[in-house]
């Protein structure tokens, strides 16, 4: 990391600590909403952004972490039981779901993760005795931190945001070690990676386990957000909105899940004024940005690069023929 | 005798009615480059793709210092210390120069979960750098490999398969879209690499300039079958090569 990053990370924290304060009680369970789905899709953009997964499951283990948190504190445990439970959990399914992506691959992998989100799904609308069904889970309290109680909107945007800035934290850290060589290696060329000595299918496994643990822990993040769950939120087409978001920030961009989650949680928000229409603007904000960044928001700086150094050559190309001309 | 480095045994493998290798058998023994060349079809990369784990033959055994290593995957042979080049390009082009040749290593290095806490550079900061210096490369280092030209990727593919210092690699066309002034380059470095590490190279190229020079003995493929393997000077000589491959 050099100093401009450094700088730039610095004034980040500095904005996101700063701007709670400033917002009416919506604002901050929007902002929080926003902090939860950073974490969630930073899960995400290690499976699809760095190692090259496609996975549209990932609604699941977001709805396993909330469920687990919720059924834990139903049955008399404390949250910070139910938090490593959820973790734990996802990870065990993160890694059985990993297993068809040692199978199959692309649009293939992308409809077996579907076909996992759905029957993850029916299992939280069908199995009333454990789930609540249709009626879900209410009265979901939040945690105690130290005796501190956590249940004002921006103690709670507060606990959100740190445990977002470690998760981001320690996400950095296991980029910067070989494994993130080895997740990236794995996404731009399996077979090459795999004659190197790279263990494509422990890696494999790995960042789809990973990645669960962070929709887990989101998931239970989530659960005390909105301190009622039902099966809606874990749709596939939640996964189809997470996967959005990884793609709009910047897959495999670090910051990607900050911007693409703000596009994803809080754009809609901003465009209500469209009213009816809003849905139909998102869309097509969508795809506009999709057609002109392609690589997401975060490539802009990348893009702009390479037409400086395209520009760069092709002035050296033309002073050299000049001079051969002259 | 020293014992052979790579055995090969009676290897077998057919798509259908297409016996592609026939019964093929050659040993490389150790520090030594071993030239494979034949005409397009003669079942080169069949036998190259089964001696490294990408396809499984039907018959024959291949020793690996004695040791059977058919049907052995390629990780699994990664791990027992054979290296390769592919015939296309096979860098990763997001990463830098410099990065490619510590991942191309990393893995030999401690365990799956030492990874986890090892340094970015796996210690491999001051290998790499001197394998970039020797393949003069120091200059796009930092570049992505995807941004080099085709000749620089090449390089770097190259070196790549050199950096976990491996006893055997296979090179399947090093000089295959390279500009004629790199050959020259490529065949200098495999030869320094050779005098310096003392590892046994097999290479496929079509070459023949590129082979004669750099070999010490080459196997010519016809039709799945070995014709003949010799010394460049022997297969030179060799009228029935000359007949069926070489043409004059």
């Amino acid at each position: 990391m050099n100093k401009l990053h450094l700088i730039g990370a610095l004034a980040v924290l500095a904005l996101l600590l700063a701007v709670p304060p400033l917002l009416k009680n919506y604002g901050v369970y929007l902002f929080t909403t926003w902090l939860v789905f950073v974490i969630a899709t930073m899960g995400l953009n290690l499976t699809v952004g760095y190692a090259g997964q496609k996975s549209l499951g990932h609604a699941a283990f977001f709805g396993i972490g909330a469920y687990t948190v919720a059924i834990l504190m139903k049955a008399g445990f404390s949250w910070w039981l139910g938090l490593p439970a959820a973790a734990l959990i996802c990870f065990a399914c993160g890694l059985a779901l990993g297993f068809p992506a040692l199978r199959v691959q692309t649009i293939y992998l992308a409809f077996a993760t579907l076909g996992f989100n759905t029957a993850v799904w029916l299992v939280m609308r069908n199995e009333e005795w454990l789930t609540g069904g249709t009626f879900g889970i209410n009265e979901i309290a939040r945690p105690v931190l130290f005796g501190a109680k956590l249940d004002g909107a921006l103690p709670y945007c507060y606990f959100v945001l740190a445990v977002a800035l470690l998760l981001g934290a320690l996400l950095f850290g296991l980029l910067r070690s070989p494994w993130g060589k080895a997740f990236t290696a794995l996404r731009d060329n399996p077979i090459r990676a795999e004659s190197l000595g790279v263990n494509i299918q422990a890696y494999t496994l790995l960042s789809f386990a990973i990645g669960a643990v962070y929709a887990g822990v989101a998931g239970a993040l989530f659960a005390s957000l909105v301190q009622f769950i039902e099966p809606a939120p874990f749709t596939v087409g939640a996964s189809i909105m997470m996967y959005l978001m990884v793609v709009v920030g910047g897959p495999g961009y670090f910051f990607g899940p900050l911007l693409g989650s703000a596009v994803g949680v809080l754009l809609p928000e901003w465009l209500r004024f469209a009213q009816a229409w809003y849905l139909f603007v998102f869309g097509a904000a969508v795809v506009l940005l999709m057609l002109w960044l392609p690589d997401g928001l975060l490539s802009i700086p990348d893009r702009l690069r390479a037409r400086r150094q395209a520009r760069e050559a092709s002035a050296a190309r033309s002073a050299a023929a000049a001079k051969l001309g002259a | 005798m020293t014992q052979a480095l790579l055995e090969v045994k009676g290897l077998k493998k057919a798509y259908g009615a297409i016996q592609a290798v026939g019964g093929v058998n050659f040993e490389v023994r150790p520090g030594e480059i071993f030239g494979v060349i034949g005409p397009n079809g003669s079942g080169k990369t069949t036998m190259f793709n089964a001696v490294l784990g990408q396809i499984t033959p039907d018959a024959g055994q291949i020793l690996l210092k004695g040791r059977d290593i058919t049907g052995l995957s390629p990780l699994q042979l990664s791990q027992r210390g054979v290296g390769r080049t592919f015939q296309t390009l096979q860098v990763f082009g997001k990463m830098t120069v410099r990065d490619n040749l510590i991942v191309a290593a990393q893995e030999h290095r401690g365990n799956l979960f030492s990874r986890m806490f090892a340094p970015g550079d796996s210690g491999l900061g001051a290998q790499a750098d001197a394998l970039i210096d020797q393949f003069r490369i120091a200059h796009v280092a930092h570049k992505k490999a995807g941004e080099l030209s085709y000749g620089q990727q090449k390089l770097v593919d190259i070196a790549m398969a050199f950096m976990s210092e491996p006893d055997l690699v296979l090179l399947d066309e090093p000089c295959a879209g390279v500009n004629p002034s790199l050959v020259g380059g490529i065949s200098t470095l495999l030869k320094a690499l050779n005098r310096s590490r003392g590892g046994s190279f097999v290479v496929i190229e079509h070459n023949m300039d590129f082979v004669m020079d750099l070999c010490h003995r080459i196997l010519v493929m016809v039709e799945g079958q070995v014709m003949a393997i010799g010394t460049p000077a022997e297969i030179r000589a060799n009228k029935q090569v000359l007949d069926a491959y070489l043409g004059s």
